[in-house]
């Protein structure tokens, strides 16, 4: 019995919430953004933040020099990293982190589909990863800020993006279908 | 007129900054409770037989978008004080374009694979590091980046001022698109659902 989940330590998952259920309290979270702070939520501004720092940390001058840096180091009279996104972020992963506990989802493993050997699967990780973070910066932020935040807003930009990068990602599915299905 | 409370004066930097991240607690417990600390499951969307992200993200902004409309509507918030980030047409959608080679071929984006790496999973923590090295890439790349970061600049545009409709007739379009997009989604993950994998 439970053949299924005997390599795991505990009582197998809680299934996931319905996605309309999810969806409504993460509207909900973003709609108290918007009515305490006037702002909506973020991903991406915070790793700018976090590389800006690195960069200024590692070569002070060279980031110094640099328009994309300085937008996030600031004026150095205050630590770039006080700043708004980059606590939001460390609630996302409390937040995330709670939530897989109270289900019991809290599990060291790689997420793939089962045609793929799992450092094929990192590598593809890290490729995504790095044109994910470059795409953000070009379009001035990622999934939460651009495609929530400002398509809740109605932001024409947001929107553009938002048909984007559905229409990027379904281009793309079929060539990596062996890494999901 | 009270809110945003912030806008307002209601609390000061610091206290923003607590608020910041309980506001970042709520948002990582429903990214998680909807399974988007998996990437299968996010990347499933791209394969037609589990259309959750589409779901998850259509009802969460109907019901932002919905609640600020009535909100401003009665007079508790002022529209105008809600940030509205500029639009800068080419470069959001040349963005938008590669962000979703991204997603489908990491299958998370950044505040989903924080979700990831949160619960245990490698391959988010490794695309939490190529988010980091794809950001220092972009500005060590600035000066030439430069010109298209800001071309087509439009300003805080929303779509009915673009139209030159009122407000609350976008909202309701919004809604009868994401209403239409939840029965072709029921519908779709029927097709699909031959495509479905076995379980690890």
């Amino acid at each position: 019995m439970n053949s299924h989940h005997d390599h795991h330590a505990g009582p197998p998952p809680a299934p996931y919430w319905n996605p309309y259920t999810a969806g409504i309290g993460l509207g909900l979270v973003l709609l108290l953004a918007f009515v305490v702070m006037g702002r909506g939520l973020g991903a991406s501004g915070a790793f700018s933040s976090l590389v800006a720092t690195g960069v200024s940390c590692v070569a002070p001058t060279h980031a110094e020099q640099n328009a994309f840096y300085k937008e996030y180091l600031g004026d150095g009279k205050m630590n770039p990293l006080k700043d708004w996104l980059v606590f939001e972020v460390i609630g996302v992963i409390l937040g995330g982190f709670i939530s897989g506990l109270l289900a019991g989802r809290i599990r060291g493993k790689v997420e793939k589909g089962p045609r793929i050997s799992i450092k094929g699967r990192l590598f593809y990780a890290f490729i995504g990863g790095t044109i994910m973070g470059f795409a953000a910066k070009l379009a001035r932020g990622c999934t939460s800020g651009q495609a929530l935040t400002g398509g809740a807003l109605l932001s024409v930009g947001s929107w553009a993006f938002m048909l984007c990068v559905f229409a990027g990602a379904y281009a793309t599915a079929y060539f990596v279908r062996r890494q999901w299905i | 007129m009270n809110a945003p409370f912030f806008k307002f004066g209601a609390f000061n930097e610091e206290i923003s900054l607590v608020i910041a991240v309980l506001i970042g607690v709520g948002f990582g417990f429903f990214l998680e409770r909807a399974g988007f600390g998996n990437g299968r499951k996010l990347a499933a969307q791209f394969y037609g037989y589990d259309l959750t992200v589409f779901k998850v993200m259509f009802s969460a902004i109907v019901t932002a978008m919905l609640g600020l409309f009535y909100l401003s509507w009665i007079g508790y918030v002022d529209l105008s004080l809600v940030y509205v980030s500029p639009t800068y047409l080419v470069p959001q959608i040349l963005g938008g374009l590669l962000l979703g080679v991204g997603f489908a071929i990491g299958g998370y984006c950044p505040g989903t694979s924080c979700v990831s790496a949160a619960t245990g999973r490698y391959d988010g923590f490794v695309y939490l590091i190529g988010i980091v090295f794809g950001i220092f890439v972009f500005g060590e790349m600035f000066s030439i980046m430069e010109s298209l970061y800001s071309a087509t600049p439009m300003g805080s545009i929303t779509l009915p001022q673009l139209f030159g409709v009122s407000y609350g007739m976008i909202v309701m379009l919004v809604v009868f698109m994401a209403v239409g997009g939840f029965i072709f989604a029921a519908w779709a993950e029927k097709k699909f659902a031959h495509l479905r994998p076995e379980e690890q």
